[in-house]
């Protein structure tokens, strides 16, 4: 079992986090976001990974004793794709209305607006 | 026990919000706000029979009859205690409040998406109450999450509310992943998402790294959506901008929804690894406690925009749960629920009290309505006995559950907690007492340059109607007499104390979960609030009408203390304003540093 998935979803964590904190453009941060939700695929799939198994798919012509990977851990990155999707989704859609009524996307004139 | 009773709490909003999206634009204008009614009162009710049902043991309910075989848990349960499922009839109670105050509060006729949202959103908190899976946990976090995200930026016309939704979305989206994150470390670990499961795993070694740092994971997770120093930032951004009516949810139920989450993995989970070194993470999360509710108390005092005024109320009170359940004691997880659920219904009356405020005279803000509350007495009552309820006046609820985490704190050595949580109870008390003299009762001057103005575009809430239907008020009267009067259930706090027995003896619930063998219930205790108790209510009630009287006439102080009110405001205060700015990404580096902060403390205090 190799260390890199876990250092590759710890970097992508800390990439996006740095990406979301100095982020000028809040259609930058949105995708920034599904950086940092990127590092948990990779952590999930990590988890479950076992060296020379095959894909968790069992048909009639698959013998079952091959073992395969966990299918549980790919069951809850499929999930944490959905969730992504709508996330962004809904951000995205709330930036495009914030463009449209106060011009701009940039958080530091939002805040110049506000004060 | 009626199994059947479980999924159908979840199960029955989130089905309604489905079929009325497709329907509901073919049927009369007020066909969906007549059945989210309907539907939430159900909801409330099958909540509260478990209440009852659940008192004799705890409901565990296996979706599909997966039950557990030899002690490994695959299925995914739902697991019903009385404190649980009351977290969860309060959801259902402030919902159909919320929904009723919604049928006259929107000037123009409401589309559908409100109701469909608020179901969804009840759903998903139920659900998450309930649940002791924590991948399912995760599910419903975001569900509630997504939700939230979408009623906050309800009115989208007002570029403050997409901004307030938008640093809502991302502060807790990051606050969920770290909870993935942490999630998936102790799947790795223990190759279990049942929490019972992972508690037997982990309660066989000693904590190392990696327990430590998927707890850290969870807890800022969860305390994210708590709104606890430093992760609460988003709080008062969203709560400032959303609508009222929907501000009842957030602030009565999804903020403790997060501590009760806490408290749910860690004596599940963790407190057979942890266990040893509780001294050490009861320090830590007592001080996480009285840090949130002292900087949410004194940030509430100086707001004078109700809705950030409330914000900051319900930051501090996060933290004086937090204090109570990072006690780890049976006695202050009971007092902290009795105070969630009392306290819920209140902040829910005040909320409901602010959207009938603003639906009579169109602001929200308590220097522009100076005097203007005079037109609706009923209203101004309920702000005063909400304001007096924050400040725990016996013999009512908030009083009893501040009784119950007195007397633990002072079991575990913690003797001062009290005194410094009443300072907490009366700057919010005090807060709201001094914005319903000045909104009710004309007191105090027109102008005060102590207080902090809203950000503009943040203070019109809707048109003013000619007058305040009864919809309007009597929400928040009903609830107003249900957090008082819940004090009266006769035997509450002893029964509280023993459910909360229960569920802090990790061993039994593993034993009940995975094998199905049945603890003896604990013997019946009683409890009264003794003296000492009575003498610190005392004592937050009349700090809390001081603060107001100082906060409407600090001018007419000696000199000295008045000077000392300025240069207090003018100085410290204003840079802690500044802090809360509206820019996401200094939310997040908190976020991040608090993490982290949190992370070392655990390592260097724990092993």
């Amino acid at each position: 079992m190799s260390l890199l998935p876990y250092v590759l979803a710890v970097w992508i964590f800390a990439v996006g986090l740095y990406g979301i904190v100095t982020s000028r453009n809040l259609v930058h941060l949105v995708i920034c976001l599904g950086v940092v939700q990127s590092s948990t695929y990779v952590l999930l799939l990590a988890i479950g990974y076992r060296t020379g198994k095959k894909a968790p798919i069992f048909t009639s012509g698959v013998p079952v004793k091959l073992g395969a990977v966990d299918s549980v851990v790919q069951a809850l990155t499929l999930t944490d794709i959905v969730v992504a999707v709508t996330v962004a989704a809904l951000l995205l859609a709330l930036v495009i209305e914030i463009w449209k009524r106060a011009g701009t996307i940039d958080p530091d004139e939002l805040r110049e607006d506000r004060s | 026990v009626s199994p059947t009773l479980v999924p159908l709490v979840v199960a029955l909003p989130l089905l309604t919000a489905a079929v009325l999206a497709a329907v509901a634009h073919l049927a009369h204008p007020r066909f969906d706000d007549l059945v989210a009614i309907a539907v939430s009162a159900a909801v409330t009710v099958c909540c509260v029979l478990l209440v009852f049902r659940s008192a004799d043991g705890t409901i565990h309910y296996w979706f599909g009859g997966w039950k557990p075989r030899d002690g490994i848990a695959i299925g995914i349960s739902f697991s019903v205690d009385p404190l649980a499922a009351g977290i969860a009839a309060l959801a259902g109670v402030l919902a159909t409040a919320a929904l009723i105050v919604c049928w006259d509060y929107f000037e123009e006729s409401v589309p559908q998406h409100c109701y469909v949202l608020m179901l969804v959103f009840l759903g998903a908190m139920v659900g998450f109450a309930l649940s002791s899976d924590l991948f399912n946990m995760f599910v419903f976090f975001e569900v509630m999450s997504v939700a939230a995200f979408a009623l906050t930026g309800y009115r989208i016309e007002q570029p403050s509310a997409l901004q307030g939704a938008i640093n809502f979305a991302v502060v807790n989206s990051i606050g969920a992943f770290m909870l993935l994150t942490g999630i998936a470390l102790l799947y790795g670990r223990t190759g279990a998402l049942n929490l019972a499961q992972i508690g037997q795993v982990l309660a066989r070694d000693r904590p190392d790294g990696l327990v430590i740092v998927a707890f850290t994971l969870l807890v800022v997770g969860f305390l994210t959506k708590a709104g606890a120093v430093p992760f609460h930032f988003w709080l008062s951004d969203a709560y400032a901008v959303a609508p009222a009516p929907v501000c009842v949810l957030f602030a009565g139920v999804m903020s403790d929804l997060g501590l009760h989450a806490v408290a749910r993995t860690y004596w599940d989970g963790f407190s057979g690894a942890l266990g040893a070194d509780a001294e050490a993470l009861r320090a830590v999360l007592v001080g996480l406690g009285v840090l949130t509710a002292l900087l949410g108390g004194v940030m509430a005092f100086v707001q004078s925009s109700l809705k950030r005024m409330l914000a900051f109320v319900v930051v501090s009170h996060v933290g004086l749960f937090l204090a109570a359940i990072g006690l780890l004691t049976a006695r202050g997880l009971a007092g902290a629920t009795v105070y969630v659920v009392a306290d819920g219904l209140v902040k829910g009356a005040l909320f409901c009290a602010v959207a009938s405020l603003a639906r009579r005279i169109g602001h929200t803000d308590e220097l522009v309505s100076h005097g203007l509350g005079r037109a609706i007495p009923v209203t101004g009552s309920i702000f005063a006995a909400c304001g007096l309820a924050l400040a725990v006046v016996p013999p009512f609820g908030t009083f009893l559950a501040f009784s119950l985490v007195d007397r633990s704190a002072g079991a575990v050595g913690y003797g001062w907690l009290p005194a410094v949580l009443v300072a907490a109870t009366a700057l919010t008390g005090g807060a709201v007492l001094r914005a319903t003299g000045r909104i009710f009762l004309g007191l105090g001057p027109r102008r005060d340059e102590l207080l902090v103005e809203a950000p503009p575009g943040e203070e019109r809430e809707v048109r003013p109607a000619p007058r305040a239907g009864a919809l309007l008020w009597l929400p928040a009267l009903l609830l107003l007499v249900a957090g008082l009067g819940l004090a009266f259930t006769p035997g509450l706090p002893g029964r509280a104390v023993q459910q909360a027995q229960q569920l802090v003896d990790r061993p039994a619930i593993a034993r009940e979960t995975l094998h199905g063998i049945t603890s003896p219930t604990p013997p019946d205790v009683s409890f009264h609030p003794p003296g000492e108790s009575y003498l610190y209510a005392a004592l937050s009630v009349v700090a809390a009408l001081g603060l107001a009287w100082c906060g409407l006439y600090w001018r007419r102080l000696p000199k000295r203390a008045a000077a000392v009110a300025r240069r207090v405001a003018g100085g410290s205060l204003r840079r802690l304003e500044l802090l809360h700015d509206g820019v996401v990404g200094e939310y997040v580096t908190w976020l991040t540093v608090g993490a982290a902060t949190l992370g070392a403390l655990f390592a260097v205090l724990i092993r």
